[in-house]
């Protein structure tokens, strides 16, 4: 008997994890970051849908952390070494972060995509978490899924071949 | 956010569908002249929607949609698309401009700068009329093209309201030509700050006022 394989789905400025073995997937990503982060000896990993580098800007009343790389990577280690994963084993691993348009340099909404993934990177290295593989910046969306089990990234986008970091 | 829509929200949300209604019915004016055909449109939807459910309007994240964006500037600034499947978009160019489209292939340069000047005719009316409407002025910025996911697309019309909270107010038309299913959505996705402009130039008092 075929076991189906357990998915975990992470929507846009939300963040979720997984344990054991399965698939921990976030689809569209445009300017957003999806950060995955995976401890290999303990099978245990998570992912962040990020979408705004700093919750400096954050205007809103309840912080969703999830949405700002600054608060989602923290957050998204706690919940791992709550599940029991260990700190220092730990490896991340990224896509996204496009310009999805271009204009006559108009604005800094414009770079969204390149700042959010400066503040992902500066964000992992102060949690000292190596950055193993990454696909970022162009101009198109992004698929990705994260295999537990292997530890590959598969990156999915429109005119390209599958992508396995 | 929420509380410009505390009180009299019901209100509101009907004047939000009227300057969707005058913003897409003149852009669907200008279109069914430059097909000489008929456009039907529907009654706009205006919601409050969860990031999430966004891409769900044009069929998912990461449906595949044809999409051009203009971030609008102005005393109201705000994001709008221009999206059709890109069959849809493929049939429109057949029609207006006897293009000989292959469906099923990428686009040329020349198609994607045809889509992008029916773009800009549809958006410089839709947004005229809301100008004129409002006394607000209203200006699109040049478009921008993209073939891509639906949710990579609109994602980035959604980052104003990233900063305030999980959520977005958007108004949604869908425009029809027939029988021969030419159909195409706009997504008007005013700032956050817009909303209590629109609202004070048509007279609307607002509740701290």
């Amino acid at each position: 008997m075929i076991e189906e394989q357990k998915i975990v789905k992470v929507g846009m400025a939300e963040l979720d994890t997984i344990t054991g073995q399965g698939l921990i997937r976030t689809t569209g990503l445009g300017s957003c970051v999806g950060v995955t982060l995976l401890d290999p000896y303990r099978k245990i990993a998570g992912l962040a849908h990020v979408m705004l580098p700093s919750s400096d800007i954050a205007r809103e009343g309840t912080l969703n952390i999830a949405k700002y790389a600054d608060t989602a990577l923290p957050e998204l280690v706690q919940r791992l070494s709550d599940l029991g994963a260990t700190k220092s084993k730990l490896v991340a691993k990224m896509a996204g972060g496009a310009q999805m348009f271009t204009f006559g340099g108009k604005g800094d909404s414009m770079r969204i995509g390149p700042r959010n993934v400066d503040s992902c990177k500066l964000m992992l290295s102060k949690l000292n978490i190596p950055l193993i593989g990454e696909d970022t910046g162009g101009n198109y969306g992004r698929t990705i899924e994260l295999d537990i089990e292997s530890g590959i990234l598969f990156i999915r986008s429109i005119q390209k071949e599958v992508k396995e970091l | 956010m929420k509380d410009l829509f505390e009180h009299h929200g019901e209100f509101k949300m009907d004047v939000l569908k009227e300057v969707g209604n005058i913003g897409a019915g003149n852009a669907a004016t200008a279109l069914s002249r430059l097909l000489n055909k008929p456009i039907d449109m529907a009654v706009p939807k205006v919601q409050m929607l969860p990031f999430e459910e966004v891409a769900e309007r044009v069929g998912g994240s990461e449906n595949i949609v044809c999409a051009v964006f203009f971030r609008v500037e102005g005393e109201a600034p705000g994001n709008l698309f221009f999206i059709m499947s890109p069959a849809a978009a493929k049939r429109l160019l057949e029609r207006l401009a006897g293009f000989e489209v292959n469906e099923e292939g990428d686009f040329s340069e020349m198609e994607w700068s045809a889509i992008a000047e029916i773009g800009n005719i549809l958006a410089g009316s839709y947004l005229s009329s809301l100008a004129d409407f409002t006394s607000l002025s209203m200006i699109p910025t040049v478009p921008a093209l993209a073939l891509d996911m639906a949710g990579a697309i609109l994602g980035y019309g959604l980052l104003q309201f990233g900063e305030m909270g999980d959520s977005a107010l958007l108004i949604d038309t869908t425009f029809i030509e027939g029988q021969d299913e030419v159909e195409g959505q706009f997504f008007l996705i005013p700032d956050p700050e817009s909303f209590g402009k629109i609202f004070k130039a048509l007279g609307i008092p607002l509740d701290h006022d």
